[in-house]
C-alpha cells in the first residue's frame, strides 16, 4: 500500500476522534435549542465551569478563596483534603443541576415568550457572567485535570500500544492514536446511547420531547415547562461536564476551553440545530475534514488550515443547505 | 338552579352531582370584555355544550376552565372546592383534559407517543428508577401502555399507531388529540370545536366517539360548537353565549324555543 495512503488513514482515524469531541460540545447546544428554542452561547463556558469545579472539588480548593482572603485578611486556599474522582464528579453534577435551576429561575423564567434574539443575548451575558464567576470561585490558574478511579487507573493518556503494534504488523508503520481519544469516543457513545434511551423510554424524556414539539399542547397534558427547562439545562450541564473532562484532560483546564464552543458552531450548521444524530455526524465530518484537508492541502498553502477549514465548510453549507444535513426543512407557508 | 341529586336520563345514563361550577366569571382583555358575569355548572357524567355565534366568548370560557386565561372576576369551583388561580399544567394535573380548536399535537412524535403523553399524570416512578429502567418504572410503563392501546382501539386509530402525527390528515389528527385527552382519564374532558373543519362523514364519526366515550367510560364532557344541529343531538344541557353574555341555559329543547337564542342565531333587526 502506498505510504501516503497509510498516512491518510492515520489522519482519518485521528480526525474521527477529534470529531467525537466536537460532537460532544455540539450535543449540548442541540439539547437546549430543541427544548426551548434558546441558542445557548454559554455552552462552552459551561464546559469550562464544569471542569474547573471538578478540579476544585477534587483538590479540596476553597471556593471564593481570593474573595474571602481579601475581605477577612486570611490566607486559606485549600481544605487540605483530596476527594475521590468519582465522588467529585457526582458533586460536580450536583453543582451543574444547581446552576441549571438558577439560570432558569433568575434569567429565563422572566424571558418566556421573548424573541429568539433576546434569549440569545441573554446567553451571551450568561457566558461572560459564568466565566467571571468561575474565575472568582476557583481562581484563574491553568489547572491539570486527572480523573482517577484508583491510584493506578486514571484516564489513560499517550499512544495506544496495541493499535500501534497491530498497524505496524499490517502496514509496516505504527499509527499514533491517543488513548484519551479512544476513551473519549467510548464515553461519547455511551452518553449518546443513554440520552436516546432516556428521551425515548422514560416519562421525563417523553415530556422533554413534547415540550420541544409544542408548548401549548405540553401544558394541556400537565407538563410543567419550567421543570422541563431546568431538566434540559441540567442534562446540557452534564454533557458540558463530560466535554469539559475530555478536553480538560487533553489540554489542561484553562480559559481557552470555553472557545471550543466556537468550534461547535460549524458542526451545528452542518448537522442542523435540531438534530442529535446531526450533531454527531456533523462533528465527525468536521473532525475528519479538517485533519485530511490539513494533511492533503495544508502543505501547499502554508498550513494552519485547521483554523478556518470548519468555518468555510459551514459557509458553503449555509449557501446550499441552510437547514443542515439533518435539520428540519424550513418551509414558509404563504 | 339544578338540584344536586343524581338522576337517570332517558337513554339510561346516570347524571351525578355538580363537578364544576363557574360563578360570575368576567374576563377582560384590556378594555374589551370577552366574558361578562357568566355562571353555569357541569354535572358528573353529562355532556354539556357551550354554543354561540362566532366571537361570543366560547373559547375564552374554555380557556378559563383549563387555566390558560385567569378571569378578573368570579370563582371557579371544582369538586366542591374553590380553585385558586392556577397554571394550565396544574389544572391538567387535577384531571381536566382538553383539545384545541387548531389542534395542538406533538407533530414529530408518533401517534402512540402522543397518546402516551396523556398518561403523564398516572406515571410517578422516580427519576432514578426510570434511569435504570427497573422496578416501578418498568411496571408503570407496561400498565400505561396497555391502557393507551385500549384507547387507541376504541378510537379506531390502530393502523396509524407508529405514524408520526405530522403526516396525518386533519380528521385523524383531531382523533389523535381526542385519544390523548381521553388517555388522561379526565374528570372533565373539554373539547374545543371537535367538529370544526370536518366533512359530514367525519362529523358523524366524531359524534359517535363522543357519545361512546360518555357512555362507556362515563366521561364528563364539556364541548364548544357553533354547529347547532350537532350540539342539539349530542348534549344533555346547553349554555348559549352571545357577545360574552349568557343568553340561555337548559336542555336542548328549552334552548331551542328560547327567543333570545333564536334572535342571536337568526339575527334580529334592531329598529
Amino acid at each position: 500500500m502506498p505510504e501516503q495512503l497509510v498516512f491518510a488513514m492515520e489522519v482519518f482515524l485521528n480526525g474521527l476522534m477529534a470529531g467525537v469531541l466536537y460532537a460532544l460540545v455540539a450535543l449540548g447546544f442541540v439539547l437546549i435549542y430543541k427544548a426551548s428554542g434558546i441558542f445557548n452561547f454559554a455552552q462552552g463556558v459551561m464546559a469550562l465551569f464544569a471542569a474547573m469545579t471538578l478540579v476544585g472539588i477534587q483538590k479540596g480548593q476553597v471556593p471564593f478563596a481570593h474573595l474571602i482572603n481579601a475581605m477577612l485578611g486570611t490566607h486559606i486556599h485549600h481544605f487540605g483534603w483530596h476527594i475521590h474522582s468519582f465522588i467529585a464528579i457526582l458533586l460536580t453534577v450536583g453543582v451543574m443541576i444547581l446552576l441549571a435551576w438558577a439560570v432558569q429561575k433568575v434569567v429565563f423564567k422572566h424571558l418566556v415568550g421573548q424573541e429568539p434574539i433576546i434569549l440569545f443575548m441573554a446567553t451571551i451575558g450568561l457566558a461572560y457572567f459564568l466565566e467571571g464567576f468561575a474565575d472568582l470561585m476557583w481562581n484563574s490558574e491553568i489547572k491539570k485535570l486527572d480523573v482517577c478511579m484508583t491510584a493506578n487507573a486514571c484516564l489513560p493518556q499517550g499512544i495506544n500500544i496495541p493499535i500501534d503494534e497491530f498497524t505496524y504488523g499490517i502496514f509496516g508503520y505504527g499509527f499514533f492514536i491517543d488513548n484519551l481519544d479512544i476513551t473519549a469516543t467510548i464515553v461519547a457513545i455511551i452518553l449518546v446511547a443513554a440520552l436516546v434511551i432516556f428521551s425515548q423510554y422514560t416519562k421525563q424524556g417523553r415530556a422533554m420531547r413534547a415540550v420541544a414539539d409544542d408548548h401549548q399542547a405540553a401544558l394541556s397534558v400537565g407538563i410543567s415547562l419550567n421543570f422541563i427547562w431546568v431538566l434540559v439545562w441540567s442534562v446540557a450541564g452534564f454533557v458540558a461536564l463530560v466535554a469539559g473532562i475530555m478536553w480538560g484532560a487533553k489540554s489542561g483546564v484553562q480559559f481557552s476551553l470555553s472557545l471550543i464552543a466556537l468550534k461547535a458552531l460549524p458542526v451545528l450548521m452542518l448537522g442542523g440545530f435540531t438534530s442529535i444524530p446531526g450533531a454527531i455526524v456533523g462533528g465527525l465530518i468536521i473532525g475528519v475534514g479538517e485533519k485530511l484537508f490539513e494533511f492533503a492541502i495544508g502543505p501547499m498553502v502554508g498550513g494552519a488550515t485547521e483554523n478556518w477549514f470548519a468555518y468555510v465548510l459551514a459557509l458553503i453549507f449555509l449557501v446550499f443547505r441552510p437547514q443542515g444535513l439533518f435539520g428540519e426543512k424550513i418551509i414558509e407557508r404563504v | 338552579m339544578s338540584t344536586q341529586e343524581s338522576y337517570v336520563t332517558e337513554d339510561g345514563r346516570t347524571i351525578g352531582p355538580t363537578v364544576m361550577e363557574m360563578k360570575n366569571i368576567t374576563l377582560r382583555f384590556g378594555g374589551v370584555k370577552a366574558i361578562t358575569d357568566i355562571s353555569f355548572d357541569i354535572r358528573e357524567g353529562e355532556i354539556r355544550a357551550i354554543i354561540g355565534p362566532n366571537g361570543a366568548g366560547k373559547s375564552s370560557m374554555l380557556n378559563v376552565i383549563s387555566g390558560f386565561y385567569v378571569p378578573q372576576e368570579g370563582e371557579v369551583w371544582y369538586k366542591g372546592k374553590k380553585r385558586p388561580p392556577m397554571k394550565p399544567y396544574q389544572v391538567a394535573e387535577q384531571g381536566i383534559a382538553r383539545t384545541f380548536q387548531n389542534i395542538a399535537l406533538f407533530e414529530g412524535m408518533t401517534v402512540l407517543d402522543n397518546v402516551m403523553t396523556g398518561r403523564i399524570r398516572q406515571m410517578n416512578a422516580g427519576l432514578f428508577s426510570q434511569a435504570i429502567w427497573k422496578g416501578k418504572a418498568e411496571q408503570e410503563e407496561i400498565e400505561n401502555r396497555e391502557f393507551v392501546e385500549k384507547i387507541i382501539d376504541f378510537l379506531e386509530i390502530q393502523h396509524i399507531r407508529k405514524t408520526p402525527v405530522g403526516r396525518l390528515p386533519y380528521g385523524l389528527k383531531k382523533r389523535v388529540e381526542l385519544a390523548r385527552a381521553l388517555a388522561a382519564e379526565p374528570s372533565i374532558l373539554l373539547l374545543d370545536e371537535p367538529m370544526a373543519g370536518m366533512n359530514v362523514e367525519e362529523k358523524e364519526d366524531m359524534s359517535r366517539f363522543i357519545l361512546d366515550m360518555n357512555d362507556e367510560f362515563g366521561t364528563t364532557i364539556a364541548l364548544i360548537e357553533h354547529d347547532m344541529g350537532v350540539v342539539m343531538d349530542l348534549s344533555d344541557r346547553v349554555v348559549v353565549m352571545d357577545y360574552g353574555k349568557k343568553i340561555g341555559d337548559g336542555t336542548p329543547d328549552e334552548v331551542r324555543s328560547n327567543q333570545a337564542v333564536i334572535d342571536a342565531y337568526l339575527g334580529v333587526s334592531h329598529d
